[in-house]
């Protein structure tokens, strides 16, 4: 293409007239945030969750609950909702997963149950499973501070470490067996990636919080912020003090470009600055680029660009190193990205950074191709994009530091079917191990078994 | 193009689609709006004797029972008859009636069952121009507490009497109406015929409560915290209204004797069946309370391109083709087996037919075959029911073939080509009577 040859060619350093890589915020007007970081998908209103709920066929061994991570048991909350129970759909979502308001809005519903949906198969447009569960789910929270009830005290004591989805899911299943919880996160505020990860305008408002809030409101777990496995906690001491443990830590770690120049202004971790602002009480004062390049292919790359554009950044390129299809984002995320005025551009991967005066000025891409077996190889031709900001975004790692003798397995921590780690006290579940993909219905599903194995272990 | 037009009793109409005595019939503006969007003829809403008009509630009338979408398939009213002064009907069926002389103009009456009642009324309607009468034997509530509607419309002596008391003081063409409230249509329709009446109409609303509130516990409608028993019509009734036509077209006393089909007709479909069934005509009240007059072009144009297809000219090239082959079930060939067939490219795996026949049939389909969601009829336990071809979701997805030849997998016996009913079946305790 002449037109990135062209790019190579100018001596991008100091472009003419311009003084500095250019990042900054209110970049927009008031409004225009307050438009941008809106819902995404507007929830429901009563009559269009009975329209939508009339067109669920109560399949038999439902194919979307078999989607769901967690198992939901989606034709009967739907009829529920047909039937005017609203309340009564909620709790067969919350019986299954406890987060399922959150879920209800970040699930990649149309990877997961929507895709199974029945009406996909035969019209191209499956029942819109997520914004009626997020319709059930909005009804009971609004009239209930918690779900469920505790059984009687059973005198028994679990830890668990994160109080990310799975720890949340994990602690509330044990609370309602009777046992006592203490939840120790690292940070101050829980959450786990739900509070500093997620997209802003998928879950609008404080609704992280009101979710946790919801979830302890069930009795018998004590929040313990600011508390690190490794600083604060040992796995030993924690082993020792209580019954069982439960490890729900995520990933910590980001991967590395591995380019000189990494450490210039301007070059960040997608997930750091996306926690950044996902704090920002007032979005106008986050800054960005002008010029921005997010590398990476998935769900962060994605919900970084995105949310670049919306706070102003004038020109946002995602580059992934492979085609489309082998992207994690999904075609929808990609279409998310593409009307939010992302340009995609594929099987190009980072060469060079360019710096100047210490801070980032633009970035070369070799151009990639791959080969029968899936191997990418470079193909030598490079093209350079100007940008005042470079968001890496290729992935997240765990960082086992604190975790002792506790075995791994693919760099994360192993466990067995029951979510129980070589530690015969300890569980694990989430992110920070290695199975199934890093979702938070996934999470949710983590926690909840490892809660049922914990809950056996106890009473044995 | 067919020739829709109709001659029933000499009541012309350009086509069979008559709007029943109800709201929509009431007055006219109603009437001339509907002749304006196409429909052959109706018949205005029951006048009453003369005299201070009777009163409807000031509160909710109607009720309704729902499918998907809130489709309406069944409506519920507590309605009387024309709340109107006579006068004023009369005057607007004549002036009606001069503006739109090609449109059947029926009037629907109901009175004391007093002869003095129905002789008084009958000439006043007569000098509307009004092309016949019919007599409202149906209304199942308010009226028939008055000993008027379907009191009298239950019992058939009473039918016959007002028929011919009728048949001998006008002109017009007289047509019973019949209410569904009876455990046996058929004698109601007799004494019509013996009384003289020249056709029935069929049927009125069936007595229903639609719904109870949960909250106030009251009967819906509610008027001030109680509900009474109102008419049952619309989609719903189909069926029901369906087989009494069927009934009297076959009866060996009515054979012949002109019927107007009601109950339910919402497309030309529904309209088609009852000709088949030998209606003359056909009538129609809450499909056009439910959509508005204008659905009569769709049902002009359906049953107009059916019957081109078919290679009908008239109406009459069509109707009562259906009776010979209403039959009672002794008749059914036993011999006849079917086995249901699932086209697996228009399957999209519901499941619905399984867990149907599973939990409730002949575990006729499978679910899983080799591990994979899959959905397959076993013939050695199929009954050929019909059950999973009403509950899949996607149209002749399922269909009955018919086994011609070869051995039943479920009976293990070979397919018989030939006709045999129970009348002659070795297990019909009465057959081996007979044959004793
Ligand atoms: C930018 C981004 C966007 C995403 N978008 C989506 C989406 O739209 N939909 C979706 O389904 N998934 C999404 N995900 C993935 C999803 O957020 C995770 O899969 C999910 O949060 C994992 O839950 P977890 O409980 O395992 O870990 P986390 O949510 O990461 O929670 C871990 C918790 O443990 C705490 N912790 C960590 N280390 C320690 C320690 N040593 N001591 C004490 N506490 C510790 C952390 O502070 C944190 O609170 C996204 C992820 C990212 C990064
Ligand atoms: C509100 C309402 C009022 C009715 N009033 C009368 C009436 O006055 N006289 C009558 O013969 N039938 C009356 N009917 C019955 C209809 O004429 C018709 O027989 C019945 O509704 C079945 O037809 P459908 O299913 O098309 O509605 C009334 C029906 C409704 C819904
Ligand atoms: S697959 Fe679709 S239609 Fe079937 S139960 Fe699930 S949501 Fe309903
Ligand atoms: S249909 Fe018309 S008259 Fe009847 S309640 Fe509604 S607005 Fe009032
Ligand atoms: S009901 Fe119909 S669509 Fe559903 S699985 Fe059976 S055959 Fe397939």
């Amino acid at each position: 293409m002449t037109e990135l040859a062209a790019a190579d060619t100018v001596p991008f350093e100091t472009a003419p007239g311009t003084a500095g890589p250019d990042i900054r915020g209110q970049r927009l007007a008031a409004a225009d945030y307050a438009r941008n970081f809106s819902d995404m998908h507007p929830p429901l209103g009563r009559h269009e969750a009975l329209v939508e709920s009339d067109r669920c066929y109560f399949c038999y061994d439902a194919p979307c609950q078999t989607a769901c991570p967690t198992g939901i048991d989606i034709p009967l909350f739907i009829r529920k909702i047909g039937t005017g129970n609203v309340d009564g759909a909620a709790s067969t979502i919350f019986e299954a997963n406890i987060l399922g308001g959150m879920c209800a809005r970040v699930c990649p519903t149309e990877t997961l149950c929507e895709d199974a949906c029945v009406r996909h198969t035969a019209e191209d447009r499956p029942v819109r499973i997520g914004l009626l569960q997020r319709y059930a789910t909005d009804h009971f929270m609004q009239g209930h501070t918690s779900f469920g009830t505790r059984k009687a005290p059973t005198g028994k004591r679990v830890a668990v470490v994160g109080a990310g989805p799975a720890g949340l899911s994990c602690a509330h299943a044990l609370a309602s067996e009777g046992h006592d919880v203490t939840i120790f996160d690292a940070r101050g505020k829980p959450g786990g990636l739900n509070e500093h990860g997620i997209a802003a305008y998928k879950a609008v408002g404080d609704f992280a919080q009101e979710e946790v809030d919801f979830i302890l409101g069930i009795g018998g777990i004590t929040l313990e912020g600011g508390k690190a496995l490794g600083r604060d906690l040992a796995i030993e001491t924690l082993t020792a003090e209580f019954d069982a443990v439960f490890l729900g830590v995520g990933l910590q770690g980001v991967n590395a470009l591995g380019l000189s120049g990494e450490a210039a202004a301007g070059v960040v971790d997608a997930v750091a600055w996306i926690e950044a602002m996902r704090q920002a009480e007032d979005k106008g004062n986050v800054p960005v680029g002008r010029r921005v390049v997010v590398i990476g292919g998935g769900m962060t790359a994605v919900d970084a660009a995105v949310q670049a554009r919306k706070l102003g950044a004038e020109e946002v390129t995602m580059v992934y190193r492979r085609g489309e299809a082998a992207m994690n984002a999904s075609a929808f995320e990609r279409e998310v990205a593409r009307n939010a005025g992302v340009v995609i551009r594929t099987f190009a991967r980072p060469a060079e950074l360019h710096v100047a005066a210490g801070a980032v000025t633009g970035i070369s891409f070799e151009k990639t191709v791959t080969d029968a077996e899936g191997r990418l190889t470079g193909t030598g031709e490079r093209f350079t994009l100007a940008a005042d900001q470079v968001m890496k975004a290729i992935g997240q790692s765990f960082e086992p530091g604190p975790l002792g003798t506790i075995g791994l397995e693919d760099g994360r921590i192993a466990v067995d079917a029951a979510f129980r780690t070589t530690n015969a006290k300890v569980w694990a579940g989430g992110d920070c191990v290695p199975a199934g993909e890093d979702l938070t219905v996934v999470a949710v599903e983590h926690g909840k078994r490892a809660a049922r194995s914990i809950n056996a272990a106890l009473k044995a | 193009m067919a020739d829709l037009s109709t001659n029933f009793l000499g009541i012309r109409s350009p086509n069979p689609f008559w709007l029943a005595s109800a709201p929509p019939t009431d007055k006219q503006y109603n009437v001339e709006r509907a002749f304006r969007a196409g429909w052959g003829g109706v018949v205005w809403k029951t006048l009453g004797e003369d005299g201070p008009p009777v009163v409807n509630v000031n509160g909710p009338r109607y009720g309704a029972i729902h499918g998907a979408d809130r489709r309406l398939l069944g409506l519920n009213n507590i309605e009387l008859i024309t709340d109107r002064p006579l006068e004023v009907n009369l005057r607007e069926i004549a002036e009606v009636k001069k503006n739109w002389p090609d449109r059947a103009m029926i009037v629907s009456i109901m009175v004391p069952c007093e002869e003095q009642a129905w002789k008084a009324i009958l000439p006043l309607v007569e000098a509307t121009g009004a092309d016949g009468i019919e007599l409202n034997f149906g209304c199942p509530h308010g009226m028939s507490e008055r000993g008027m509607g379907s009191a009298v419309g239950q019992v058939p002596e009473y039918i016959e009497m007002v028929a011919r008391w009728c048949k001998q003081t006008t002109r017009m063409p007289v047509i019973v109406k019949l209410t569904p409230n009876i455990t046996d249509i058929r004698y109601p329709a007799r004494a019509a015929k013996k009384g003289g009446a020249d056709a029935v109409s069929l049927i009125n609303t069936i007595s229903s409560i639609i719904s109870v509130d949960l909250d106030s516990f009251s009967p819906t409608p509610s008027i001030d915290g109680r509900g009474s028993h109102g008419g049952y019509c619309g989609p719903a009734v189909k069926p029901i209204a369906l087989n009494m036509v069927a009934e009297i077209a076959r009866d060996a006393e009515t054979r012949g004797l002109p019927i107007s089909g009601i109950g339910g007709i919402t497309t030309w479909r529904d309209a088609a069946e009852y000709i088949a069934l030998g209606c003359g005509t056909v009538q129609v009240c809450t499909a056009a309370m439910t959509y508005g007059f204008k659905i009569v072009q769709e049902m002009i144009d359906g049953l107009s391109a059916y019957m081109d297809e078919k290679g009908f000219r008239t109406i009459e090239d069509f109707r009562g083709r259906a009776v010979p082959n209403v039959t009672d079930w002794q008749y059914l060939n036993l011999n006849y087996i079917a086995k249901a067939r699932i086209d697996q490219d228009a399957c999209i795996k519901c499941g619905r037919c399984h867990i149907a026949c599973e939990d409730t049939s002949h575990q006729a389909i499978t679910s899983m075959v080799d591990g994979k969601r899959h959905f397959e009829v076993i013939d050695a336990e199929c009954v050929g029911c019909n059950l999973c071809v009403s509950v899949c979701p996607v149209e002749n997805c399922i269909t009955m073939e018919e086994m011609v030849a070869g051995t039943d997998p479920r009976t293990g016996r070979p397919v018989s080509p030939d006709y045999a009913n129970w009348t002659t079946h070795p297990n019909n305790p009465m057959a081996r009577v007979a044959a004793e």
